[in-house]
């Protein structure tokens, strides 16, 4: 009991000019070994279809010594939804590390807070609505894009929605359940009076998925999720103290609304860039995060592992999508199956404690 | 938690508070059944109360012009101002009894998973045997609702985290999404039931017979009847439930008669005009501030407020875009998730 020589067991800081981090070994050896295995699915994934490359091929293509045959095959047909996969479920996973550390709840994820409702709603609107203005911009800026700005505005929707004097957890997600309420009924509505052809479509469209992708529309994902990534990291620095709660992070100095607000902006577009790119692929979001947490021993999810998380989620999910079963379904309904249960999971373990 | 918990003993009804509420239970049955000739007035076709009272009442062997008004009436709009009233009124009853017994003021049948548990099995069995008549998969209908809104109850009372609105409504939203992508799955590989689905889902009081009313009318008049059985053992437990086992009351047999009641509303309910979310929540939260905490006055309001938005925005439905329609879910969304995001702005609860 009175022994003075235990020493409390604080990580050590590391101070490089104006940013300052706490040196933790192990989050540092499961980020690199989670990079690993999503570097190694991805590579995996690449290999398998009807025309199968070895996993040493793979990897020689993909550093530019491999052989024509395979080049082809690779860069032009199976990279694209490879890369979209990527670069999808890293954007979920960091989006989802972002809420759940704002709204200090695991279960707050995109799809909680209405942003994928929301951005699902404007694409259906784009695929059902034929003729008139606003298909004329739908069909200007592409359905993507649609979806993206659907996502944004519906998470700012619910971000002033929810503000008094301030964002609290339990009313932003409580605001997110009731706007994804709304979207969810003009979806249903849209569809109600649709084409069954267009219906069909966005149906599929709404399940999530990677078939079909084009380097055209990774691309648009690719750079976005890139620049976003790199405003969080600059952000992410001062947003150490927030779990701490509004009046310890206040106090520390930090300008916890303001890079709060910043924070939760990119979150809803990363969420949205993903949506635009794949579709509202469910519960990547909410699952990558809590797992990465516990992998890493944090008390609050870490951004990197989330986000490679999130990407080994979702090519492996993929993955299983295509080959595992019977009929191959979209990589959406996968991720909705492992997702249920976890979040059943999730509901218990918090109510316990 | 601090919540909607009962601060006033029930019994404190003196003769004019109780005149009041007699008056006031009076003044929603006149607006009931206004709403009701209003609904079957309006329409694509719009009839003068004239030629309702023929439609309704007229002879068969009438000349041309009052057989065709006959046939709108009786076969159109009837059955929809029916199903109208007795789906408000199990969704309005069964939104004010679950939030009685969860104590939750955000409570809704519609945001607990009945919903998106129906619409799973109504596509699955349509998928599955290839159902095509309405009466064949409102059974499954009403089984997908029960199983989905009991595993969603039963989520969200494990454990410290019971009673906390915040964790229904996340077990709700959850299962909701799980649900839905899974839906989705089923009806993208069958176009059939994707025709289906996504008419049903639209939450409409339109183109359900009689075959399908009757039975569903039935079920509800079994949960109303024991939803009232359960109404002063409510009271009681929103005392505390310590203080409602002292008073006598059998807390583990109230709480399955009411479960029962509210899986009997609600079920039959969705079943029949499909997902309906919001209406339940706001009725109660209106009715509450009409009668009070006490649950005897407060569930017979709900009901007929219920069905009087209910009829309501299905009128407005029919108004609002003509030549089409808007469905009456969708309005009913559309007037109750701003309600729903007021109530938590204002902070009327807090997280427990």
């Amino acid at each position: 009991m009175n022994r003075t020589d235990v020493k409390p067991s604080v990580a050590p800081g590391v101070r490089l000019g104006g940013v300052s981090f706490v040196w933790r070994p192990w989050i540092v050896f499961v980020t690199c070994l989670l990079a690993a295995a999503a570097f190694l699915v991805f590579c995996l994934s690449i290999g398998v279809g009807d025309f199968p490359i070895g996993l040493p091929q793979v990897i020689a293509t993909i550093l530019g010594r491999g052989e024509q045959v395979d080049e082809f095959v690779i860069m032009d047909l199976r990279m694209p939804r490879a890369l979209a996969g990527l670069v999808v479920g890293i954007a979920l996973g960091v989006s989802g590390a972002i809420t759940q550390s704002i709204a200090r709840n695991p279960l707050a994820s995109p799809d909680i807070l209405g942003i994928t409702w929301g951005a699902s709603a404007v694409a259906v609107f784009g695929v059902t609505v034929s003729g008139g203005a606003a298909a004329a911009v739908v069909d200007s800026v592409g359905l993507s894009a649609a979806a993206l700005a659907g996502g944004l505005c519906t998470g700012l929707l619910v971000y002033f929605l929810a503000w008094r004097r301030g964002i609290e957890g339990f009313r932003l997600i409580l605001i997110g359940i009731s706007v994804s309420a709304v979207m969810e009924a003009i979806t249903t509505w849209l569809l109600a009076t649709a084409d069954i052809r267009d219906v069909a479509q966005a149906q599929a469209w709404l399940v999530g998925s990677l078939d079909n992708r084009s380097w055209d529309e990774v691309r648009v994902a690719l750079w976005g999720t890139l620049v976003l990534l790199a405003v969080v990291t600059c952000v992410a620095f001062q947003f150490k103290p927030m779990h701490l709660g509004d009046d310890v992070a206040a106090g520390l100095g930090v300008r916890y609304s303001a890079v709060r607000a910043v924070l939760l902006l990119c979150a809803v577009l990363l969420a949205g860039v993903a949506v635009s790119a794949a579709g509202p692929v469910t519960f990547v979001a909410l699952m990558a995060p809590q797992v990465a947490m516990r992998l890493a021993r944090c008390p609050t999810p870490p951004m990197a592992a989330s986000g490679l998380l999130g990407a080994l989620l979702l090519i492996g999910s993929d993955l299983v999508a295509r080959t595992a079963l019977p009929v191959s379904v979209p990589v959406g309904v996968v991720t909705a199956a492992i997702g249920g249960p976890f979040l059943v999971y999730l509901l218990v373990r918090a109510n316990r404690r | 938690m601090g919540t909607t918990a009962v601060e006033r003993p029930a019994s404190t009804a003196t003769t004019p508070v109780r005149r009041r509420r007699v008056v006031g239970l009076g003044a929603l049955v006149v607006i009931l059944v206004i709403a009701g000739a209003a609904s079957l007035a309006v329409g694509a076709r719009a009839l003068s109360p004239a030629e309702v009272w023929h439609g309704l009442f007229a002879a068969p062997d009438s000349d041309q012009r009052l057989t065709e008004i006959r046939l709108i009436v009786q076969t159109v709009r009837v059955p929809r101002t029916v199903l109208g009233i007795v789906a408000g009124i199990a969704l309005g009853v069964g939104g004010a009894l679950i939030q009685g017994y969860t104590r939750n003021p955000i409570a809704d049948t519609g945001l607990l998973g009945v919903n998106s548990g129906a619409s799973f099995t109504v596509v699955s069995v349509i998928a599955l045997f290839g159902f095509s008549n309405p009466f064949q998969y409102v059974w499954f209908a009403f089984l997908g609702a029960g199983v989905a809104g009991v595993v969603v109850f039963g989520l969200a009372s494990i454990g410290r985290g019971a009673g906390n609105p915040l964790t229904l409504a996340l077990a709700g939203q959850g299962v909701t999404v799980f649900l839905a992508a899974m839906t989705t799955a089923v009806a993208l590989s069958d176009q059939k039931s994707l025709n289906a689905l996504r008419f049903w889902n639209a939450g409409s009081l339109a183109g359900v017979g009689f075959d399908v009313i009757w039975p569903v009318t039935a079920f509800i008049a079994v949960g109303l009847v024991l939803a009232l059985t359960t109404l002063p053992a409510i009271n009681l437990l929103n005392l505390g439930e310590d203080v409602a086992r002292g008073l006598g009351v059998n807390i583990a047999w109230s709480r399955t008669v009411g479960i029962a009641a509210i899986t009997l509303l609600a079920g039959a309910a969705t079943a029949a005009c499909g997902p309906i979310a919001f209406l339940g929540l706001m009725v109660a939260h209106v009715a509450r501030y009409l009668t009070g905490p006490d649950y005897r006055w407060l569930v017979p309001y709900a009901g007929l407020l219920g069905a009087v938005i209910l009829l309501v925005c299905d009128i407005v439905g029919r108004l609002v875009v003509r030549p089409g329609e808007l469905d009456a879910g969708v309005l009913v969304a559309l007037l109750g998730a701003p309600f729903f995001a007021a109530l938590v702005w204002r902070g009327k609860f807090k997280s427990a």
